[in-house]
């Protein structure tokens, strides 16, 4: 049989420019944002380009209180991103570099969207916030900037982070402000998956071998430090609390202590007895960590200002 | 290497086992005679199982190996959309992997034997991966170049007589085609941008063209393997004649982007019908596959280190679900 008998009009195909057909019908619109891999619902689900786009026409603005708030938020998210996405080609084993891939994409998908929130207060956009902000006007927490560790490390991390992201999101998807709660409301289906998925692996390492016992304890000693800084109320969670936008962080504390600490008694382990950290980071006090997070995140962008991507 | 664990056919076998030989030959060529499907269960030459096993786990190594070059950019990614595409990219990749290992799988080899094969060197995967990735516009040109000629190479295989491979390849060709509109993109908006960003993107094309010829393998003269794989309905193309509609379609879109292919001698040959492009250096090919590359021993290097420092992890979680099974059977 010769090769010209063997051929089908859809082994080869050009559709437009940039585009190799591959014969096979949805494999997504050319180009556009609807070409997103992170939709898992199209038409339902909120993206950053669809907020962009309300604010763009006039349609969104945040108050000050509100965009300082999501900068809280979006800065914990995309740092954690920053993070998780290094695990990328380097995870235990593949299923996991799946895993938390997706965690990470998650993480940036909700931080695109509170910083593009956050920025319209300011009339600057996600990238103005994500690479061109210094160290003390990032607004992350602690935790999320802690190294990745070993997996245990990362998974303790992220045991703590989806916990609380919980709780948090949860409260906000009755915000009075439209577009947190909407944010807060996609965020919340998929922060499940992330306590789930930690919760697993916590039950895993703590009740497998010797070696992953103590690696999880050793995980869990260096990262308790930071979880009370999740909760502090400060003067501006207060006056949006009073105002219905969000709750104050203390509110969410004895749900995240009860659920958690489900899973910690299934798992026979004790919560740290370790002291907390000072914290500090939601008014630009950092780890060390921070700045060669963001020296490695900006390098690119800011070789070309003003350069669009 | 992927034949240990083929099953060896006994030299003398009884008239019995002739008779079901040849009637899983006769079943075999009719199959593939009818260009039908062959399932795991189904009887298979030897060398036909071994062919498809080589194949196949080295496509898998290739998915997971190419993580690397392209995780590479993920924390320097110069805005949020494109880091984001970029991560959910190389997880696609991961996914990809682990479609083909589990076909590789029904053809009865262990994807732990696979990957041990691989972290030992003994396991080829495609040597474009041990080029580095040394500026943005690699993304581009990696999406562009290099999964552009896979989507040629791979869109046939949709068709490959192995049902598992052809039924892995449909999902992984769609979502090639996302990753080869997105380095395009990538590239478009680099060679409209600052005249910094233009070059950023012309030397990235300049730097991965000839590699990305080369992934169709070597010219058909110098094939061996070629025509069985075509006999058996494995490949549809030669290596030659994918090039050479890879080489037009790039001429096509590299116009679009406003860049140039580094490569003069580039024309259509109105006589064959077929586009034709300048020598390639075989040479700098076979070094690259015999170990000398750029790349090849750090990228080998992160595939051992990924896997035993995540040698703990696996077993934790083995060692959690017979605990687990042994409480089950107990209550």
């Amino acid at each position: 049989m010769s090769t010209q008998e063997t051929a089908k009009d859809s082994d080869f195909a050009i559709e437009g420019h940039g585009d190799i057909s591959v014969g096979v019908h949805g494999a997504g619109a050319s180009g556009d944002g609807s070409a997103s891999a992170t939709r898992i619902t199209p038409g339902n689900a909120l993206r950053p380009e669809d907020i962009a786009l309300e604010i763009s026409r006039g349609q969104v603005k945040p108050t000050e209180d509100v965009a300082e708030f999501a900068l809280r938020i979006g800065d914990d998210g995309l740092i954690l991103a920053q993070r998780l996405g290094h695990w990328i080609s380097r995870a235990p084993e593949l299923e996991e570099d799946i895993a938390l891939g997706n965690i990470a994409l998650d993480q940036l998908g909700h931080a695109r969207s509170f910083l593009t929130y956050a920025g319209a207060a300011w009339g600057k956009s996600e990238d103005d916030l994500a690479y061109f902000r210094r160290e003390h006007e990032f607004r992350s927490a602690h935790l999320f900037e802690q190294p990745n560790g070993d997996f245990a490390v990362t998974i303790a991390r992220q045991f703590i982070v989806s916990y609380y992201q919980y709780q948090l999101y949860t409260a906000l998807t009755g915000s009075s402000d439209a577009t947190l709660a909407a944010i807060s409301a996609k965020a919340v289906k998929e922060v499940d998956y992330h306590r789930d998925h930690s919760a697993q692996w916590v039950l895993r390492l703590a009740g497998g071998t010797d070696e992953s016992r103590a690696r999880i304890i050793q995980g869990f000693k260096l990262v308790w430090p930071y979880v009370d800084e999740l909760f502090e109320d400060d003067e501006l969670t207060t006056r949006l609390a009073e105002a219905g936008v969000a709750v104050q962080p203390s509110s969410l504390r004895a749900e995240f202590d009860r659920l958690t600490g489900d899973i910690m008694a299934e798992a026979e382990l004790d919560i740290p007895g370790v002291p907390q950290s000072l914290g500090g980071g939601r008014h630009g006090k950092h780890s060390e960590f921070l700045g060669y997070i963001l020296a490695e995140m900006q390098v690119l962008a800011r070789e070309h200002p003003g350069a669009g991507w | 290497m992927a034949s240990q664990n083929l099953q060896s056919v006994p030299a003398e076998l009884s008239p019995e086992e002739q008779e079901r030989e040849a009637a899983g030959q006769a079943y075999f060529d009719r199959i593939i005679s009818e260009d039908s499907r062959i399932e795991p269960r189904d009887w298979m030459p030897a060398a036909y199982r071994k062919t498809l096993l080589r194949q196949i786990s080295q496509h898998a190594h290739s998915e997971i190996i190419g993580m690397q070059p392209e995780a590479n950019w993920i924390t320097r990614a110069p805005s949020l959309k494109r880091k984001s595409i970029l991560m959910a990219k190389v997880q696609d990749e991961a996914g990809h992997g682990l479609y083909l290992y589990s076909a590789a799988e029904t053809l009865g080899q262990s994807r732990d034997q696979m990957m041990e094969d691989l972290i030992a060197g003994k396991a080829r995967y495609s040597s474009i991966f041990n080029y580095p990735t040394i500026s943005w516009a690699d993304m581009g040109a990696i999406g562009w170049l290099v999964d552009g000629a896979a989507i040629c190479n791979q869109v046939p295989l949709c068709r490959a007589s192995y049902g598992p491979y052809g039924r892995a390849m449909v999902r992984i060709c769609k979502e090639e085609s996302f990753h080869q509109r997105q380095g395009f993109e990538i590239l478009l908006e680099l060679a409209n941008g600052t005249p910094a960003q233009k070059q950023m993107a012309q030397d990235a094309v300049n730097r991965w063209y000839a590699p990305s010829l080369m992934m169709f393998g070597p010219p058909d003269d110098d094939s061996p393997n070629s025509k069985q794989s075509m006999a058996w309905n494995i490949k549809r193309f030669s290596n030659d004649e994918l090039r050479s509609r890879f080489v037009g379609m790039m001429v096509e879109q590299v116009r679009v982007l406003g860049l140039t292919l580094p490569d003069e001698d580039i024309r259509f040959n109105e006589e064959t019908k077929k586009w034709e492009h300048g020598p390639l250096d075989w040479n700098e090919f076979k070094e690259v596959l015999a170990g000398r590359g750029p790349c090849n021993s750090q990228r080998v290097e992160r595939r051992r280190e990924a896997h035993e420092n995540g040698a703990w992890v696996r077993e934790a979680a083995v060692a959690y679900a017979r605990k687990q099974a042994q409480k089950e059977n107990a209550a």
